[in-house]
């Protein structure tokens, strides 16, 4: 394997790992305030459709990009709904909110476009394209700097450019600002913050709100960034994936880099590499794809540290009277 | 009309029940959806063409999951339905436990065997028209490296790519071909994301042609050889609109045939398999407009010529699924 081939798995794990990414840290700002969502994967799905529909009517990635949010913000609002104001099963109303996603999405294509539920091919300004970063073209002959820098840091969409910044973002607001410490808060000791004269039911609905945004800019770079148009359950288990993925990362968004990345890299090596000859074993494709699941429960069996989940997570909060 | 004066003479001699004569035909569309692009809306294009053909009347059925196979079938063959043409190997298990529970029901199936006597299995002989896209693209690839991208890991995918190989290696003996499938559960027909990431990782490695067997993993394979200015090949419904001058061929697999064939034959479908080869036009290559621009003379040629040897028996294409295996790689 040369020099040049890991670059490219490296490129290959960051388009990979972004979508994981973005919905790993959209499930942090849920699971931190304490509603578990693992309706991601409907969110972005729902993400995905809407934006890739609008950028095909309109063609303007940046309007698809308006349109995906507002269709997984409407679905986190649903499931806030349930999970907050009515106090339901989290887990049954983030399953529905799979269910809707997939059933929806197909549906309204079918009925909008007439293509058997998927969008028209987007082209053009319709998808979010590369970005060449500054000096990319110049530095591209300088051995092992200007390769990383040409091929690795340049040349992905301006939704991955986004997805890295939130990560530093993410860990300062949930760090280092009073919003973060009462969200934190929020996830773990319910009542305290109540006690201390601050809406639960508001704080908990941004975060909701937050895993919105966030998943629908996942769904997007599916759309847009990666495929070119929306195809029905393109998502294919990333939600879950993200999920887990989260898990693996103890909740914090810095360790959720690295572990969306590292799943990134696995299926980029499968993708590469169908079977991987290590001399005495032939690792199989199934093998390689099982891998981020294995890797999560050997991190929730606590063989690795332990993964403790915020405590008030799953618990609607009932105000004591 | 002519059909219709067919279907009197069916009548006539066999004697038809009046109840027979009524029944629709009805065809159910496997998981990758009514309009893949490609395998299922092949059997709906058949479907469509029958029904305008005709003037007659037909019952779908799109699977949404697993579990409604069977409820599916029933469903169908108790409305009276006959015949009923399903699509895709799935099928298979459930329509052997189905089928003799409605003895005067015919089923066809189409690319599974399944041995009642009441069901006609359609199997196509994909490793020919493979051969032929495969010759094509040995003979359009300047680097010497093409691309297979398959959907789903099973028996019928890995036919399509042993076909292609040996077309590839006989345009080319020292071309390398790189295999690659999306993944080994349902869900690797609908990745279009993984699959342009695999075909990105395949132009990496040098592949200027890809051709892609996977449903609607597909379309992304197709597009991300297109961005990567590489030439892709479509598979079962002609794809080449899809990227007109990008798309070198599709390889096409007459599901549309077999389907529009079992409704003209209607309740007297004969039972037993039926296999669709070069020879009877079950398979072939996609030559319109849209890639008039890549397709030589000499590769026309080429083409033919292996067209015709492979009628006459001269070039034998190994079937994957007659040893589990492939000779060449």
């Amino acid at each position: 394997m040369d020099f040049a081939t890991i670059v490219e798995l490296l490129d290959s794990a960051v388009r990979l790992g972004t979508p994981l990414l973005l919905a790993c840290l959209a499930g942090l700002f849920s699971e931190r305030a304490g509603i578990f969502d693992i309706g991601l994967e409907g969110k972005m799905l729902m993400a995905a459709f809407f934006s890739g529909a609008v950028a095909a009517v309109t063609g303007s990635a940046w309007l698809g990009l308006m349109a995906g949010v507002g269709g997984a913000l409407s679905l986190s609002l649903v499931h806030g709904m349930a999970s907050i104001t009515f106090r339901g099963n989290q887990l049954i109303s983030g399953v529905a909110v799979n269910f809707l996603a997939s059933g929806f999405t197909v549906l309204i294509a079918q009925s909008w476009f007439h293509q058997g539920g998927r969008t028209p091919q987007l082209s053009g300004s319709g998808r979010f394209e590369p970005i060449t970063l500054p000096g990319a073209e110049a530095v591209k002959d300088v051995p092992v700097i200007g390769q990383l820098y040409d091929n690795l840091l340049s040349g992905h969409s301006i939704l991955v450019y986004v997805a890295f910044a939130m990560v530093p973002l993410t860990w300062w607001v949930l760090f280092r600002t009073r919003f973060g410490l009462r969200l934190r808060a929020v996830g773990e000791n319910p009542e305290s913050v109540d006690t201390a004269g601050i809406s639960v039911v508001r704080l908990r609905y941004t975060a909701v709100a937050i895993t919105g945004v966030l998943s629908g800019l996942a769904g997007t770079y599916l759309a847009t960034g990666l495929a070119a148009g929306f195809v029905k359950e393109m998502t294919a288990g990333r939600g879950y994936i993200a999920l887990a993925a989260l898990i693996f990362a103890k909740w914090r968004p810095v360790p959720a880099l690295g572990a969306t990345m590292l799943f990134g890299l696995l299926e980029a090596i499968s993708n590469r590499y169908p079977n991987i000859d290590l001399g005495v074993v032939n690792l199989p494709i199934q093998f390689m794809q099982a891998v981020p699941y294995i890797l999560t429960v050997i991190i929730l069996a606590g063989f690795i540290g332990k993964a403790i989940p915020p405590r008030a997570g799953g618990q609607p909060y009932v105000k004591e009277r | 009309m002519t059909l219709f004066k067919q279907f009197l003479g069916a009548a006539a001699t066999l004697a038809l029940s009046a109840g027979a004569a009524l029944a629709e035909p009805a065809v159910i569309y496997d998981l990758g959806g009514k309009y893949d692009k490609s395998f299922n809306e092949a059997a709906y294009n058949g479907a469509k063409r029958w029904a305008e053909e005709t003037g007659g009347k037909y019952k779908e059925l799109e699977m949404q999951s697993e579990a409604q196979r069977e409820q599916a079938l029933r469903k169908l063959a108790e409305s009276g339905a006959n015949p009923i043409v399903m699509t895709g190997f799935a099928f298979g298990d459930t329509l052997n436990q189905v089928a003799p529970d409605y003895p005067d029901t015919k089923f066809a199936i189409i690319d599974m065997v399944v041995d009642q006597p009441n069901v006609e299995s359609i199997v196509f002989k994909e490793e020919q028209g493979s051969y032929l896209v495969g010759l094509m693209a040995g003979m359009a690839s300047k680097t010497g490296t093409v691309g297979f991208v398959g959907g789903m890991d099973i028996p019928l995918i890995r036919k399509f790519a042993c076909g292609y190989v040996q077309g590839v290696k006989a345009a080319n003996p020292d071309a390398k071909v790189i295999e690659n499938m999306t993944g080994t559960t349902p869900a690797a027909w609908n990745d279009p994301v993984k699959g342009g990431e695999i075909a990105k990782a395949q132009i990496s490695q040098g592949a200027d042609v890809i051709y892609a067997a996977a449903g609607g993993t597909g379309i992304g394979v197709l597009q991300a050889a297109t961005d990567g200015g590489a030439l892709g090949i479509g598979v079962d419904s002609n794809q080449n609109y899809l990227h007109p001058g990008k798309i070198l061929t599709s390889m096409l697999k007459r599901v549309d045939t077999a389907v529009d064939e079992a409704f003209k034959a209607g309740p007297d479908l004969k039972p037993g398999i039926k296999v669709m080869g070069l020879s009877d036009d079950g398979v072939g290559v996609a030559l319109d407009d849209n890639n008039k621009s890549l397709v030589t003379p000499a590769m026309l040629k080429a083409v033919d010529q292996a067209k015709a040897d492979i009628i006459s028996g001269k070039i034998k294409v190994h079937d994957y699924m007659s040893d589990d295996s492939c000779p060449v790689e």
